[in-house]
C-alpha cells in the first residue's frame, strides 16, 4: 500500500561539505510529488536519502508513521527508476521484471501473471523475451518502469527518468508515467531539473536550490506566484523591473499601477512574465522599441528596449502579417492581475505575503 | 541482525585477505629482507652479502647484463610491435585473422622453449647451420649468448606490445588522423607527431609489462645464454649452492631485484601519469587497402616477423615426430617420443592440469571478492589490500619462488616439496592481473544496477551474486583463461619448487631440454602448445570481439 513520506530536519554531508542542512518535507499518500532545481542542488542526494543508498546526518525520515532512517534499501518496500535505466544485461525483458517478486515472499504461482500484468500495462508485453541490449532507450525505460511497479511499493522513485530519451519520446513517455501512476495511485518522487516536465506530470512540486527548498505547491501555484525571484526565474522566463512602491501603488518609468493585495511602502523589483505585456494603441502607456524578433511558429518572441535602456521579452501569439520590423515604436501595457511584486532582495514575494 | 551478518561477510572477508595476504606474501618478504641483512650465526646486522655481491665482477655484471638485455629487448619488441600493430590497424593485410592467431599463440608459450628450438635451428649443431657451414661454407653467427637472449626474447615479447597497442588503435578516432592530414600532417610524419603521442601511454604500460618478463626471465638465458650470465641465473645458482645453510646471499641478490623492478614500476608510473589521458572513439580506424611498393614492404614485414615468431614452436612440434636416437634426432619419423613421454611423464601431464586449475579457482575466487571490496567497500583497509595485491606484480618470479621455499621450509607452516607451494606460487604471480582486470570490469558496471536490485529487495549478497557477478562473468572468464595458460606455461616458480612428485610440463621441457632428450622435450612441448592452443580458442568464444589484454 501506498504511504505518505515525512522528512523532519533531514542534514546530508559528505564529510565537512554540508548538502542538505535542514530540510523538510510532507509527501501526501498517493501524491505524484516533483523535486526541482538546478543541476547540483541535491535533489539526486535526497532521494537516495529516501531510497537508503545515502546515509543519513541528522533529521528522520518516515513512511506513514514508521521510521525508516536504519532500513535497509532492501526492506524499504520501494520501486527505483533510475537515470541510465539499470536494467541487468544478462537478464531477459521478463527476468528483469520477475527480479523482484522473486525476492519477495510471494507465491511461486503468481510471479508469472503478476509480470504478465505489469507488461502488459506499460504496454511491453510483446518483447518480454528480449534481451535488453535488444530494446531501444524508451523500451529499456518501460522495463525499468515495470520492475519498479510490479513489486506495489509503497513509494515509486525516480531520478531523471527521462533525461536520456529524445524530445518526442520523452513526451510521451512522461504521459505514459503520468497515467501508470494515477491508474495504480503510489505515491511518487520525481526528480528533474527540466521545469515544463515538471509542471505537466506532477500533483506538486518542491522547488530546491542548494539543498532548501524554496517553495512547494501545485504547478499553477508556482508558476503564477513564485514565492521568491528565484523560482519566478527557473520556473517559465521573466523580465524584472525596478519600482517603487506606495502601499499598493507601484509607479516606475513614470507610470503607475494598482496591485491587488499589495501593501508595502519602499523599493521594490516587480516580475512580469513575457506573456504579460499586452501591446496597445494607448499613446499613454509605457513606450518601448522592438529591437530583435523570434519566431517561434506559435509563438514570436520580441525584445524591446525600454526608455530606462533596459531590454525586456515580450511574447504574442503570431500573426499572418505582422510588420514588426526592428526600431518601431510601440506601446505596452501590462496584466495587473498576473504581476508579481518582490521585495528589493528578491526573497519574498509581496504579493502572496497579503493574499493569506 | 540479518543486516550485522551481511556486513559481517564483507569485513571477515577483509580480514581474510589481509591474514592470507601476511602469511603468504608479506612475511616470506620480510624473512627474505631479514636473510639478507641479519648474519645467521651471529645474528648481527650485516652488510657481508651485498659487499659480496657488489664485490665481485662475476656477480655484479650480471645486473648489468639483465639490464642490457632488458633495455635493449624492450626498445626492439615495442619497436616491432607498435609498428606491426599500426600496419595492422591502418592497412588491409591479407590473412590478418590468422596472422593475429599467430601472434598470440607465440607469445603464449614459455620462452625457453623458443630458446630451444633456436638451438635447434641456429646452434652449433642446428639444421640451418650445418646447411649454410656444409652446402655453401659460410658460417652462421653464434646464436649464443647475448644475441641469443636478444633474438628470443625480442620475438616472445614484441606481440604483448602488439596487443596492447592494437586495442590503443582501436580507441583512436579516425577523424584525428583526418584533422591532422588536413592539417598538413601525413605519412611518418604523423605517425611521430599524433600517433605515437596518442597510443603514449599503452605503449608505457605494455613497456613496463615487456621490462617485467624479459628482466625475470630465466629460461631463456639459462638455456641459450651459455657464458652470458643474467640476473635470474645468479639468484638461482645462489640460491641451489646454498641449500641447506643459509640463504643469505640468494635473498640479498633477490632484494637487489625487488628494488631494480620496483624503482622500474615507480618510473614508468610517474611517466604515463604525465601522459595520461582518456580516448574513446566513435569513428574507428579502419584498414585500409595500399597499392605498389608500401603494399609489398608492408607485407613483408609482417610475414617475416611473424614467422620468425612462430617458426619455433612449428619446428618443436616437427621434431616431436621425428625419429630419436639417443638424444639426437634421425631421420624418419615416428610417435617414440610421445609413447615415453606419455609413459615417463603421465604424472606431469596430470601436474600441469591439477596446479593451474586449482590455482586459478582461487585466484578467480580471490580476486572477485578483492575487486569488490576495492571498488564497492572503499576504506583505509580495502585500500590496503589494493595495493599489497599488485606487490607481487613488480616481484620476479623466481624471488616468489625463493620467498616461499625459504619461508615454509621449516615449521610452524612446513610445504616444501607439496604440491600446496606450487599452487601458492601460482596464485600469487597470477592475482595482480587478475584482480586489475576484475576492477576495470567492475568499474564498467554502474553501482545503480545493483542499486536497483537492492531497491528489488534483493539482500547485499544475493545482489553480490545474482547481479554483480553475472555481469563481470564474460571479463572474468575471459581473464581466467588466459591466466590459466601462463599459468601452465610457468616455469620460474615451480623451478624453485617442484619435486618429483610435483613436477609440471614446463619444467619437465626444461629439464629433458638440459639433459638432452630432445625427443621428448619436443612431444612434451607440443602437448604444452596443444593444450595452450585450445585454450585460446576457447578464450575467443567467450571474448567475441573484446580485446585481448593480459
Ligand atoms: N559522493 C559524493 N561525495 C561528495 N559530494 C557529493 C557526492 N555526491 C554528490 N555530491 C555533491 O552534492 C551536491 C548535490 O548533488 P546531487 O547529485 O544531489 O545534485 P542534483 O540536484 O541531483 O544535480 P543534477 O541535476 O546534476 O543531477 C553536489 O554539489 C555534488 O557535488
Ligand atoms: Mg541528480
Amino acid at each position: 500500500m501506498s504511504v505518505a513520506i515525512n522528512i523532519n530536519h533531514a542534514l546530508k554531508a559528505y564529510g565537512k561539505n554540508v548538502i542538505i542542512s535542514d530540510l523538510n518535507l510532507n509527501i501526501k499518500d498517493g501524491e505524484f510529488f516533483t523535486l526541482l532545481g538546478p543541476s547540483g542542488c541535491g535533489k539526486t542526494t535526497l532521494l537516495r536519502m529516501i531510497a537508503g543508498f545515502n546515509t543519513i546526518e541528522g533529521g528522520d525520515f518516515y513512511f506513514n508513521d514508521k521510521k525508516i532512517n536504519d532500513l535497509d534499501p532492501s526492506k524499504r518496500n520501494i520501486g527505483m527508476v533510475f537515470q541510465n535505466y539499470a536494467i541487468f544485461p544478462h537478464l531477459s525483458v521478463r527476468e528483469n521484471v520477475e527480479f523482484g517478486l522473486k525476492n519477495r515472499a510471494f507465491d511461486k504461482k503468481n510471479i508469472g501473471p503478476m509480470a504478465d500484468k505489469f507488461l502488459k500495462l506499460i504496454q511491453i508485453y510483446d518483447l518480454k523475451d528480449r534481451m535488453p541490449e535488444q530494446l531501444s532507450g524508451g523500451q529499456q525505460q518501460r522495463v525499468a518502469l515495470a520492475r519498479a511497479l510490479v513489486i506495489m511499493p509503497d513509494v515509486l522513485l525516480m531520478d531523471e527518468p527521462l533525461s536520456n530519451l529524445d524530445a518526442k519520446l520523452r513526451l510521451e513517455m512522461r504521459q505514459a508515467i503520468r497515467n501508470i501512476q494515477r491508474e495504480v495511485g503510489i505515491t511518487t518522487v520525481y526528480v528533474t531539473h527540466d521545469q515544463e516536465e515538471a509542471m505537466a506530470i506532477s500533483d506538486r512540486i518542491a522547488v530546491m536550490k542548494s539543498g532548501e527548498i524554496q517553495q512547494i505547491g501545485r504547478p499553477q501555484d508556482i508558476y503564477h506566484r513564485p514565492a521568491n525571484e528565484f523560482v519566478a526565474n527557473f520556473i517559465g522566463r521573466t523580465n524584472m523591473v525596478l519600482a517603487d512602491c506606495n502601499k499598493n501603488e507601484v509607479s516606475f518609468l513614470g507610470h503607475k499601477i494598482k496591485i491587488k493585495n499589495l501593501d508595502y511602502n519602499g523599493k521594490v523589483r516587480v516580475s512580469i512574465r513575457p506573456e504579460e505585456f499586452i501591446i496597445t494603441d494607448d499613446k499613454n502607456a509605457i513606450k518601448a522599441v522592438i529591437k530583435d524578433t523570434i519566431f517561434l511558429g506559435l509563438n514570436t518572441h520580441f525584445f524591446m528596449e525600454l526608455p530606462n535602456k533596459q531590454i525586456v521579452e515580450i511574447i504574442k501569439e503570431s500573426m499572418i502579417n505582422s510588420n514588426n520590423e526592428s526600431d518601431k515604436e510601440i506601446y505596452l501595457t501590462i496584466n495587473i492581475d498576473k504581476v508579481n511584486v518582490f521585495t528589493e532582495d528578491g526573497t519574498k514575494n509581496l504579493v502572496i505575503a497579503n493574499e493569506k | 541482525m540479518k543486516n550485522k551478518l551481511k556486513v559481517n561477510l564483507w569485513s571477515s572477508s577483509t580480514l581474510g585477505f589481509i591474514i592470507l595476504y601476511s602469511i603468504f606474501l608479506i612475511v616470506p618478504l620480510i624473512l627474505l629482507l631479514s636473510d639478507s641483512f641479519i648474519d645467521s650465526n651471529t645474528g648481527q646486522l650485516t652488510l657481508a652479502n651485498f659487499q659480496r655481491f657488489f664485490g665481485k665482477k662475476y656477480y655484479y655484471s650480471t645486473l648489468y647484463n639483465s639490464f642490457k638485455v632488458t633495455v635493449l629487448v624492450t626498445f626492439i619488441a615495442v619497436a616491432l610491435g607498435t609498428v606491426l600493430a599500426y600496419f595492422f590497424a591502418r592497412f588491409k593485410i591479407r590473412g590478418a585473422k590468422t596472422l593475429r592467431i599467430l601472434i598470440i599463440l607465440s607469445s603464449m608459450s614459455a620462452p625457453f622453449v623458443g630458446a630451444y628450438s633456436w638451438i635447434l635451428l641456429l646452434g652449433r649443431n642446428g639444421i640451418i647451420t650445418r646447411f649454410f657451414g656444409n652446402l655453401l661454407g659460410i658460417t652462421m653467427p653464434d646464436i649464443y649468448g647475448f644475441r641469443g637472449i636478444l633474438l628470443v626474447l625480442s620475438l616472445q615479447l614484441y606481440p604483448l606490445i602488439f596487443l596492447y597497442v592494437s586495442g590503443a588503435f582501436s580507441n583512436v578516432d579516425n577523424s584525428l588522423l583526418e584533422a591532422s592530414e588536413n592539417l598538413g600532417c601525413s605519412g611518418v610524419k604523423r605517425f611521430y607527431k599524433v600517433i605515437i603521442p596518442l597510443i603514449l601511454p599503452t605503449v608505457l604500460a605494455g613497456a613496463l609489462l615487456v621490462f617485467m618478463r624479459c628482466f625475470s626471465d630465466f629460461g631463456t638465458p639459462m638455456l641459450i645464454g651459455e657464458g652470458y650470465r643474467t640476473f635470474p641465473i645468479t639468484i638461482y645458482d645462489a640460491y641451489m649452492s646454498e641449500l641447506g645453510g643459509n640463504n643469505g646471499f640468494a635473498a640479498s641478490i633477490a632484494i637487489i631485484a625487488i628494488i631494480v623492478t620496483l624503482v622500474i614500476f615507480l618510473v614508468q608510473k610517474r611517466i604515463s601519469e604525465k601522459h595520461s589521458f582518456t580516448m574513446n572513439s566513435i569513428n574507428k580506424i579502419r584498414p585500409k587497402k595500399i597499392y605498389g611498393i608500401q603494399n609489398v614492404l608492408v607485407h613483408l614485414y609482417s610475414y617475416i616477423l611473424i614467422t620468425l615468431s612462430i617458426a619455433p614452436q612449428v619446428y618443436v612440434i616437427y621434431t616431436s615426430f621425428k625419429k630419436v636416437n639417443g638424444t639426437v634426432f634421425t631421420s624418419g619419423y615416428s610417435l617414440e617420443s610421445y609413447v615415453m613421454a606419455f609413459s615417463r611423464m603421465g604424472s606431469a601431464i596430470r601436474n600441469t592440469i591439477v596446479i593451474p586449475l586449482v590455482s586459478l579457482f582461487f585466484v578467480l575466487v580471490f580476486a572477485i571478492f578483492i575487486a569488490y571490496l576495492v571498488v564497492r567497500r572503499r576504506s583505509k583497509i580495502t585500500a590496503i589490500i589494493d595495493s599489497v595485491s599488485m606487490v607481487p606484480y613488480i616481484v620476479p618470479g623466481i624471488v616468489v619462488g625463493i620467498a616461499l621455499a625459504n619461508a615454509f621450509s621449516n615449521p610452524p607452516i612446513v610445504l616444501t616439496g607439496s604440491m600446496t607451494i606450487m599452487v601458492i606460487a601460482l596464485i600469487i604471480r597470477r592475482l595482480p592481473y587478475t584482480i586489475r582486470s576484475s576492477v576495470a570490469t567492475l568499474r564498467l558496471i554502474p553501482i545503480t544496477v545493483e542499486e536497483a536490485a537492492r531497491s528489488l529487495g534483493a539482500s547485499n549478497f544475493k545482489t553480490f551474486w545474482k547481479i554483480t557477478i553475472p555481469m563481470m562473468s564474460a571479463g572474468i572468464i575471459a581473464g581466467a583463461i588466459l591466466s590459466w595458460i601462463t599459468m601452465i606455461s610457468e616455469l620460474s616458480s615451480a623451478i624453485l619448487l617442484y619435486t618429483g612428485k610435483t613436477r609440471t610440463l614446463t619444467v619437465e621441457v626444461y629439464t629433458q631440454v638440459l639433459r638432452g632428450n630432445y625427443g621428448v622435450a619436443a612431444a612434451l612441448a607440443t602437448i604444452l602448445a596443444v593444450l595452450t592452443t585450445l585454450s585460446l580458442v576457447i578464450f575467443n568464444k567467450f571474448n567475441k570481439g573484446r580485446d585481448l589484454s593480459l
